[in-house]
């Protein structure tokens, strides 16, 4: 991961990185082009994705991929919605996509997995949600191909460019 | 109560920021606030909670090694120190007011199984959840 200890990296720098960590947080279904997430964080586009990478261990596009997945799989969850309203609700701009990109990264299909998280829910209420979330997040340690990274032109913001 | 937990602490980048923001802007108090040469003791207070004191430390000498003290600053700047969580009456006002002030949010406030929750951070990093519990 680029041989820099995070540790090494400037706390004040770390600490506006967050704030687009945050904000992709707070709106994972909007477009995050990295010139955002660039100006969010107040360094160049140039630095931005190698230094998010550096200190939260994945790009930040595939980090918004996590959180789209989270929160889809929540409203699979919690909610009726159709699968194809859940998919454009977090950011996908075809269902195909969403569908791909979901099996990818949890091996199954949505609809599968409403039917198997609605049976095993309980107790839930119980746990603060961002803390639930923050639980439910998928892992993406295996990195999204190279095929279906060209795949998923039809993501919002993926026009980014991730540094190898 | 005699017994029970007294004060839980957290780590911040610069303890006078750190005071600023939760005195001025949370509306906490200060409990305790001395100095030992570059050691400052420094702990607020929810004024609703004598009990409690939540402690403004900064990672650094002579409690810890330079390396040490810069990996924790890293840490917590990258918000990955635990959750915190806040009790309000009403999430939606206390939001509203604290805005007002300038308290970073980073989530407004949401209706989730029947309580109301926002989230927020402090100067340094550190994550709080401000939770209205349905009564």
């Amino acid at each position: 991961m680029g041989g820099v200890d995070p540790a090494s990296q400037d706390p004040e720098l770390l600490r506006r990185l967050l704030r687009a960590k945050d904000r992709m947080d707070a709106a994972s279904h909007e477009a995050w082009p990295v010139g955002r997430l660039a100006g969010v964080s107040s360094v160049s586009e140039a630095h931005f994705a190698r230094s998010f990478r550096q200190a939260f261990g994945v790009p930040p596009h595939r980090y918004l991929l996590t959180r789209r997945i989270e929160r889809a799989m929540a409203l699979l969850r919690d909610t009726d919605l159709p699968i194809t309203e859940i998919a454009f609700q977090t950011g996908w701009g075809s269902l195909g996509t969403f569908g791909r990109t979901f099996r990818d990264i949890t091996g199954e299909n949505p609809g599968a997995i409403r039917e198997r998280v609605r049976a095993a829910a309980n107790e839930l209420g119980r746990v603060p949600a961002c803390i639930l979330g923050a639980a439910h997040r998928p892992d993406l340690t295996t990195a999204v191909s190279e095929k279906r990274r060209r795949e998923s032109d039809g993501i919002n913001g993926s026009n980014e460019k991730e540094l190898p | 109560m005699n017994q029970g937990v007294q004060v839980v602490g957290l780590y911040v980048r610069d303890q006078d920021e750190a005071l600023a923001f939760y005195v001025e802007k949370l509306g906490f108090r200060v409990h305790t606030d001395v100095r030992n040469g570059d050691y400052r003791w420094l702990t607020v207070q929810h004024p609703d909670q004598p009990s409690f004191q939540l402690g403004l430390f900064a990672p650094g000498p002579p409690v810890l090694d330079a390396a040490t003290a810069q990996t924790l600053r890293a840490i917590v700047a990258k918000g990955a120190m635990p959750p915190l969580v806040l009790n309000v009456d009403d999430c939606r006002a206390a939001y509203d007011r604290l805005s007002a002030r300038g308290v970073e949010f980073t989530q407004e406030p949401v209706d989730r199984y029947g309580n109301v929750d926002a989230g927020f951070r402090d100067p340094s990093g550190n994550g709080w959840k401000m939770i209205e519990t349905r009564r």
